[in-house]
């Protein structure tokens, strides 16, 4: 750790911010967008992590603290926070940055906030080119922060080397809040407003789910607020860092199973598009079929559709 | 594409709820509102909106300080090298001091009557005059 | 048996009238709309009868005033004893500007002082901060030091004519000041009277000015109270306010339920010392708004007194009636007053004054007609300050204590704002209490629904703006002649500022701030050692600033 942290010119902030806007709206290839960014000095792979958690759970202060671990530590800070699009207006009030504001005069730190747009409240399409134009540009360290549809986004998996999902004391059952699957993504737990009572029953409760999945996964409690607990959370980020690239295994089987599904889904939407399928809903619509005929005939139409895609 | 738009509150004033009523309402008309807080700064104003590369910025001031703010954030847009960024006002701004803040660069004073639906069509007007001209090369093969 | 039977008579009678006379009539002409309501959102009933009113009993829930529960005033005789305090606001520029602006009030027949502070002052930044640029003397008076305190009230007898200050983040700092300036001026703290309002809950929901987290800054305030409930005996030192609330778009009953909750907080706070209730309470204050809506205005003052005396007794075995008694300052809502025809807002700042004067207020401002296009100027403040003056003398409302009682309009209105209120409360103790309440956005989140719900009202044309949204002229805005900012007023600060600093002893001021920051790491009451500061002349944000790294600094989570 040097002395004075490293900066990133505040040009490079703004070519970086319209490289980010051309890809979220398609105007370019991100090849083309990555050539306006300089060449990077070291070559020192970033690291990328990613925050999610259900909202409410402290993760803006959370990540603003990391922020100033970081700086202290002398590396650049990118960060993508990622909000929820409303469904039916498609815009959106981008607000986590207002817990962040205070490292606003730090050329060191870029903030850039994402509506996740048409993917239905998970990460943005585009969020992995945008992570990958920050590697580009030069931070050191981006950190990704996620609100899932169900609460907790899964899919931040796929763009991060390490995940940490925040959540809050429950009051009565707690591990209800807690999907089944996070397990599977999760680096870190990370209990926040552990002043509040029911946090070390959250803790526990973690740890068994933890202890049943057989991943090594630590549980820790932290006042985001009031900045305690965060050095603990830098040693479980710094040791994730350090060991090898677990995460690429867990990245991979998550990618390939969701390109499945997306692939599928396309292609059943197509077959209910498609004369044949139409034709079963509009018996429907006649009456002459029950929901439960015309779902079993198109099952059979899109099934054979799916598997037998070239 | 949506329009996205800084919605700012410089200076020491508190009075937020003009400014968030027109954030939820550009949301309704499916623009993306980015929101930084009370008490900004013009640097703090124009840092965000040059890494939100937001296509308006709509400051929001009710404290009669708004001869020493715009200016300041017109200056400072200047300085990063961003002259594509439209810049709008509304909340408690003199008419007598509106074609001064014209001349300086903004693009549109809302006097105290516009109603949201006068602040959207303003935007997407500006936006439509003024915003960078958007062309579109070659698109990117969408992800899945 | 013979109440009953008189109810059922109304009752069938009513049933008549509707089938005879009013549904035939509505045949003919139909109603302008389906449902009228309050500008709160509460439906407005065609009628109210004393069926409508069948649960209200006289004794218990109306009563007489000067006695619990207070509905109809806190004092027996109140204005045929004395008119309520009329208090206009001023600050501007300068303490020079603003103390030739309090003489001139006070010339016009204003009765009590209310003192509004520039936007860095309000924060708890010194005119030297940078973030003070473009602020100072702009919204309000500049106050660095004592030494401005000094010519804010020079030539005004402190024990004779209250005082108010409108300050919170940095207001046990502005007491401190005041205090000291009248001690230096050989004024008796035991004589000065007058209000501070201190009241930093609202700030977090509401009004926006904040330096500290909420824990902190209600110890702040809780240091005030005990120091006043032992010293200034005349001395008010919470205003616990709805104001900003409604203002920030609440309901009615938002504003009375959120301001209520909040003195419950601060009671509880000052009870964790072990201080009796009765030895503080008479003291608290409030301050609420008057709006257009009249009716809803009237029964929302009543039912204030009536819910703040009933949880005194109740919740905190208050034993003085005067523990129960809830007085408060009113102030007409600027959320009211267009920029568009600004003449319009005299009409509608004298409907408040009147709803105010009818529930009953003990203080008054009432704004001027340039309320929406800037700080009063003086026209308008005469204005305003004669319009509270024809109230009081022409209009005989004065002469008659609370004369809508009885109304079966006002009576139901009065317990629905009440019954609104206690559903506030428990909600309020469900979600952890006031503290939690804050820190969850709970307040923020109703406010802001309320504020958009009236908002689409407003666009659907169910409520209607004179001159704005309903018989617009658009030829043009009559202008009127505003306020003249003194730009000037800044640099004469600034020097003021340096001439302070440059008399004052550097070693004393540092040790004194190196003891407000100890007394702050304990449970110690901060006044004193602020007193010592105040008295070598350390700035308010000297103050604010070092105690920063012990309390940490707030920042909000935006509610849309």
């Amino acid at each position: 750790m040097s002395g004075t942290p490293r900066t990133i010119p505040v040009r490079v902030h703004r070519d970086l911010a319209r490289a980010i806007t051309a890809i979220e709206n398609g105007y370019a290839s991100f090849d083309d967008t990555v050539a306006t960014l300089p060449a990077r000095e070291n070559g020192k792979p970033s690291f990328v992590v990613g925050v999610t958690g259900p909202p409410g759970a402290g993760k803006s202060t959370l990540v603003d603290r990391l922020i100033e671990k970081f700086r202290v530590g002398g590396e650049t800070v990118a960060v993508i926070a990622v909000d929820p699009s409303s469904p039916f207006t498609h815009g959106a009030v981008l607000g986590d940055r207002v817990r962040m504001q205070r490292h606003s005069g730090d050329t060191g730190v870029f903030i850039r906030s994402m509506a996740s747009r048409e993917s239905g409240g998970g990460l943005a399409p585009t969020t992995h080119d945008a992570i990958a134009l920050a590697a580009h540009a030069g931070f050191d360290v981006i950190i990704v922060e996620t609100v899932g549809v169900g609460q907790v986004e899964l899919e931040v998996v796929a763009v991060a080397d390490v995940v940490a999902v925040v959540t809050v004391p429950a009051l009565g059952d707690s591990v209800q809040t807690i999907k089944a699957g996070l397990t599977e993504i999760a680096d870190l737990f990370v209990v926040n407003m552990a002043d509040r009572p029911g946090a070390s029953r959250t803790a526990v409760d973690l740890k068994h789910m933890v202890r049943d999945s057989g991943r090594d996964i630590a549980v820790l409690q932290t006042i985001a607020t009031e900045g305690t607990g965060i050095d603990d959370v830098m040693v479980a980020l710094t040791a994730a860092r350090a060991s090898e690239s677990t995460n690429a295994e867990r990245a991979v089987r998550f990618e390939v199973v969701r390109n499945i599904r997306d692939a599928a889904v396309r292609r059943a939407l197509g077959v209910l598009e498609a004369p044949r399928g139409r034709a079963v809903l509009e018996r429907l619509r006649a009456g002459e079929l029950t929901r439960l005929e015309a779902r079993e005939e198109l099952l059979v139409y899109a099934l054979a559709e799916v598997i037998n895609a070239d | 594409m949506p329009i996205k738009v800084l919605v700012a509150k410089p200076g020491l004033d508190g009075h937020d709820r003009g400014a968030k009523i027109v954030a939820r309402a550009l949301r309704d008309a499916g623009m993306e509102v980015v929101y930084t807080g009370l008490h900004q700064t013009p640097e703090m104003i124009v840092t965000a909106a040059v890494q939100e590369d937001v296509d308006v910025i709509g400051v929001s001031i009710l404290s009669g300080a708004h001869m020493t703010v715009f200016p300041r954030i017109m200056k400072l847009l200047e300085e990063r090298g961003v002259d594509d960024i439209c810049v709008v006002g509304g909340g408690v701004i003199q008419e007598d001091d509106v074609p001064q803040l014209k001349v300086l660069g903004v693009r549109e004073i809302f006097d105290a009557d516009a109603t949201t639906q006068n602040l959207i069509d303003g935007i997407e007007r500006i936006v439509a005059e003024f915003g960078r001209a958007r062309k579109r090369t070659d698109a990117a093969t969408p992800r899945p | 048996m013979a109440i009953q039977l008189e109810r059922d008579d109304v009752d069938q009678a009513r049933d008549e009238w509707e089938q005879l006379t009013l549904l035939p009539f509505m045949e003919r002409r139909p109603e302008r709309r389906s449902t009228f309501r309050t500008l709160s959102g509460a439906e407005l009933q065609r009628l109210y009868t004393p069926l409508d009113v069948a649960d209200v009993d006289y004794l218990a829930t109306v009563g007489f005033p000067g006695q619990p529960p207070y509905t109809r005033g806190p004092y027996a005789t109140m204005y045929r004893a004395q008119p309520w305090t009329m208090r206009q606001i001023a600050g501007f520029g300068t303490a020079d500007d603003t103390n030739a602006r309090f003489r001139f009030l006070i010339a016009q027949g204003q009765t009590g002082i209310s003192t509004d502070f520039d936007m860095p002052t309000l924060m708890g930044c010194d005119s030297d901060d940078p973030r003070s640029e473009g602020e100072v003397g702009r919204e309000g008076v500049a106050i660095d030091s004592v030494d401005d305190m000094l010519d804010l009230y020079r030539d005004i007898d402190l024990e004779k004519i209250s005082v108010s200050m409108t300050i919170n983040p940095s207001a046990w700092i502005l007491l401190a000041m005041y205090l000291v300036a009248a001690e230096e001026r050989g004024f008796d703290w035991k004589k000065l009277s007058g209000t501070i309002q201190n009241d930093i809950v609202k700030e977090y929901t509401s009004q926006k000015e904040w330096v500290y987290p909420p824990k902190p800054a209600i110890r702040l305030v809780r240091d005030t109270i005990v120091f006043g409930t032992r010293n200034l005996p005349h001395y008010n030192p919470v205003n616990i306010s709805g104001y900003h609330t409604r203002e920030a778009g609440s309901t009615a009953i938002q504003e009375v339920a959120f301001t209520l909750a909040s003195g419950i907080g601060y009671v509880e706070e000052v009870l964790k010392l072990g201080i009796d209730v009765d030895s503080f309470a008479p003291r608290l204050s409030f301050f609420f708004v008057s709006q257009i809506d009249f009716l809803e205005e009237v029964a929302k003052f009543r039912a204030a007194r009536r819910v703040w005396a009933r949880v005194m007794r109740d919740r905190f075995g208050a034993k003085k009636a005067e523990s129960q008694r809830l007085r408060f300052h009113t102030q007409t809502a600027g959320a009211s007053c267009t920029a568009r025809e600004p003449l319009n807002n005299i009409a509608r700042t004298a409907l408040e004054a009147l709803a105010a004067v009818l529930g009953g207020t003990q203080s008054l401002h009432t704004n001027g007609y340039d309320e929406a296009l800037s700080i009063p100027s003086e026209p308008a403040m005469k204005i305003a300050l004669r319009t509270q003056q024809i109230i009081a003398e022409e209009s005989g409302v004065a002469g008659t204590i609370d004369p809508l009682a009885g109304s079966y309009a006002v009576e139901r209105l009065t317990s629905d704002i009440e019954a609104g209120c206690f559903a506030y409360f428990d909600e309020v103790e469900k979600r952890g209490g006031l503290v939690r309440c804050i820190e969850e956005n709970f307040f923020q989140q109703e406010i802001a629904d309320a504020a958009y719900d009236l908002y689409q009202r407003k666009e659907r044309h169910e409520w209607e703006l004179v001159g704005v949204t309903k018989y617009r002229d658009d030829t043009g805005n009559p202008k009127v002649e505003l306020h003249h900012v003194d730009e000037a007023a800044a640099e004469r600060q600034l020097q003021r500022l340096r001439a302070t600093k440059a008399r004052r002893d550097e070693n004393k001021v540092n040790l004194a701030l190196a003891e407000i920051a100890r007394v702050a790491q304990t449970d110690e009451n901060i006044m004193p050692a602020t007193l010592e500061a105040v008295r070598a002349r350390a700035t308010g944000g000297e103050i604010i600033n070092i105690l920063k790294p012990i309390f940490g600094t707030y920042v909000e989570k935006p509610i849309f």
